[in-house]
């Protein structure tokens, strides 16, 4: 169901010409006045939209007592900088973040190498059944993880690997998501590139590691930054398959970890969550370009 | 012996060489699939036909669980009415709120790529962040409030505690929350639109609101249409924010299916019940879904 509108997509490329101008995409003449009034309002909504976080950001340097006061400040009494170091030191706030680096990038590295390998299979490699099961993997796609959380807990159960790091990392690393992706985005490999490195003697591997993934580099951005923040952001699956928080609980469920029976520690429970924000942040900003690409290639994203 | 193997021999012997290679290529993925998605979905279709408590005797009990969830639940139908709620409020928004920003961060926007980042940054934010930062916010010693009653002596509703803001304030946060990720893929379309198209209705004297109606939205409506797609199935599956907003509450008020699949398995330990609700949800996903494939050939153009 998804692969209708993609291709749609896929296919869409505009007409050239020149970039459409907003101010004139409605029609009419693009002016000087009509173009101050769409910054302005962009800087509105922008302003608008950022407003929580920026609110937050100057909550994060307040003590717990200033954030919830009446009337409200945007600057507290002092600039507390020192809440973004007691967030490190209260409980194991390292730990939490150690953990989802090493998950997110471990899981990555995961989907990376099978959702290319198979995406090949797919879309370069001629063997038998090959649509059939193509279509068994897309269909898989619609299953909710809701659905799959209970019974992969009872196969974690069975497996011994409840609280541990693969039970956090390999049960959601082989969506059919990535694998769709990277066949989508190779099939538009001109074959003469591919034969010529097999006329040259170049057997299946040697092409895929020194033809094919170079030339799919933007597809693998794309799809890493989505996998990277699935994992980084996901809350629910660990909170189902880890027992032992402090060992091996993640940033999200480490988030939490501020709010205790003896109440929440505000002030360090937002400056954990500015500091939850960097990675993915630096991530998008860094590869914004390939995601904005890949959006477009390919009409979606990863969950 | 020394003869030439005949061409169509050899290309057979290529093409299973050739198949052979594509399985070493697609195995992992294969093996993977079967193992962490096939086989728990066949599992949790036998699940969801026991009495499978997290510890102690199972017991097979056929339709009982299904049986039980819609006529006896308390909890179901609310779970159920909750998650379209949710949907019915907050797609529309999402989708209205995001065409709008992509329509206008368009290339003469001077710094563009900077407002898309910025609009895409809740979007890449762990959610539970995103939640405790509106959480801050709304409560009643926070800012909105602190604000209304300092400034404008006015004292806001409890949003969070009271049952019909709650549900609002929920999808407020989620449109802020996701909002990010529709607008990329709008703008992505947006820059795709056929110049020769937009020229001739140009020619032709459409603008403004007409252009809009006639010309842009139409050829944006396969996008439209995904975007719509995607987000109802994710918005049933709506988790986090109303887990730690408002654990569910006042009540069941804003206690989404999800949450109900969550806290009948693994809170009340019967995991028979909940893989049976996550197969009505299922049900209910493509359901929906199936409704929306339905009605686009009504407005969902693909020739341009």
């Amino acid at each position: 169901m998804r692969s209708e509108t993609t291709t749609h997509v896929l296919t869409h490329k505009g007409g050239g010409g020149a970039p459409l101008s907003n101010a004139g995409l409605l029609g009419g003449e693009p002016s000087r006045l009509k173009d101050a009034v769409a910054h302005l309002v962009v800087w509105i909504g922008a302003f608008l939209f950022a407003s929580p976080l920026i609110y937050a950001f100057f909550a994060s340097l307040k003590s717990k007592d200033e954030i919830y006061q009446i009337p409200p400040t945007l600057f507290g009494k002092e600039l507390r900088w020192g809440n973004y170091l007691e967030v490190f030191t209260y409980g194991p706030f390292i730990t939490y973040i150690l953990n989802s680096f090493l998950v997110a990038i471990l899981g990555t590295l995961v989907v990376l190498a099978v959702s290319t390998t198979a995406g090949y299979a797919f879309s370069r490699l001629r063997w038998k059944g090959r649509d059939t099961v193509f279509v068994f993997f897309l269909g898989t796609i619609m299953v909710p993880a809701e659905v799959l959380v209970i019974p992969m807990f009872i196969l974690m159960q069975y497996f011994g690997w409840v609280n541990t790091y693969q039970a956090l990392i390999l049960p959601f690393a082989f969506g059919a998501f990535g694998t769709f992706l990277m066949r989508q985005f190779m099939r538009g490999i001109p074959f003469e590139l591919e034969e010529a490195a097999r006329v040259d003697g170049a057997g299946p591997i040697r092409t895929f590691v020194q033809i094919i993934l170079p030339l799919t580099k933007s597809a693998i951005a794309v799809l890493a930054v989505f996998t990277f923040m699935g994992f980084w952001n996901s809350y629910l699956w660990p909170l189902i398959v880890t027992v032992d928080y402090e060992s091996l609980g993640t940033l999200p469920i480490g988030l939490a970890s501020f709010s205790t029976q003896e109440g929440t520690r505000t002030d360090l429970q937002i400056a954990a969550s500015m500091v939850s924000m960097v990675p993915t942040t630096v991530l998008v900003l860094a590869l914004q370009k390939h995601l904005i690409k890949g959006i477009a290639m390919s009409g979606m994203g990863g969950r | 012996m020394t003869t030439a193997p005949a061409p169509r021999k050899r290309r057979s012997a290529l093409a299973r060489a050739e198949s052979l290679q594509a399985l070493g290529f697609a195995s992992p993925a294969l093996v993977g699939l079967a193992l962490f998605t096939a086989l728990p979905v066949v599992l949790s279709i036998v699940m969801s036909t026991f009495d499978w408590p997290a510890f102690g005797e199972r017991r097979f009990v056929g339709p009982d669980n299904y049986v039980f969830l819609l006529t006896q639940s308390p909890d179901f139908w609310p779970a159920v009415r909750n998650s379209i709620v949710f949907t019915v409020l907050y797609v529309p928004v999402n989708i209205v709120i995001s065409l709008a920003l992509a329509m206008l961060i368009g290339p003469r926007i001077r710094g563009r790529n900077i407002f898309r980042v910025l609009f895409f940054i809740p979007v890449v934010t762990p959610m539970v962040a995103n939640v405790l930062v509106w959480k801050m916010l709304l409560n009643p010693q926070g800012v909105f409030n602190g604000i209304a009653s300092s400034w404008f002596g006015v004292t806001l509703p409890t949003f969070l505690a009271d049952p019909n803001w709650a549900m609002i304030m929920i999808v407020v946060m989620s449109v802020w929350q996701g909002s990010g990720y529709n607008m990329l893929i709008f703008s992505a379309a947006l820059e795709q639109l056929p110049e020769s198209v937009m020229e001739a209705a140009r020619i032709d004297g459409a603008k403004g609101w007409t252009m809009l109606v006639r010309v842009i939205l139409p050829m944006l409506s396969p996008s439209i249409f995904f975007a719509a797609v995607m987000t109802v199935i994710s918005s049933l599956q709506v988790f986090v924010q109303p887990q730690m907003l408002t654990g569910g509450g006042p009540g069941n008020s804003t206690l989404p299916l999800v949450m109900f699949i969550y806290t009948t398995g693994f809170k009340f330990q019967q995991l028979g019940m909940a893989a049976a609700a996550a197969w009505i949800l299922f049900a209910l996903v493509i359901l929906v879904t199936a409704f929306q494939f339905q009605v686009q050939k009504r407005w969902v153009h693909y020739e341009v």
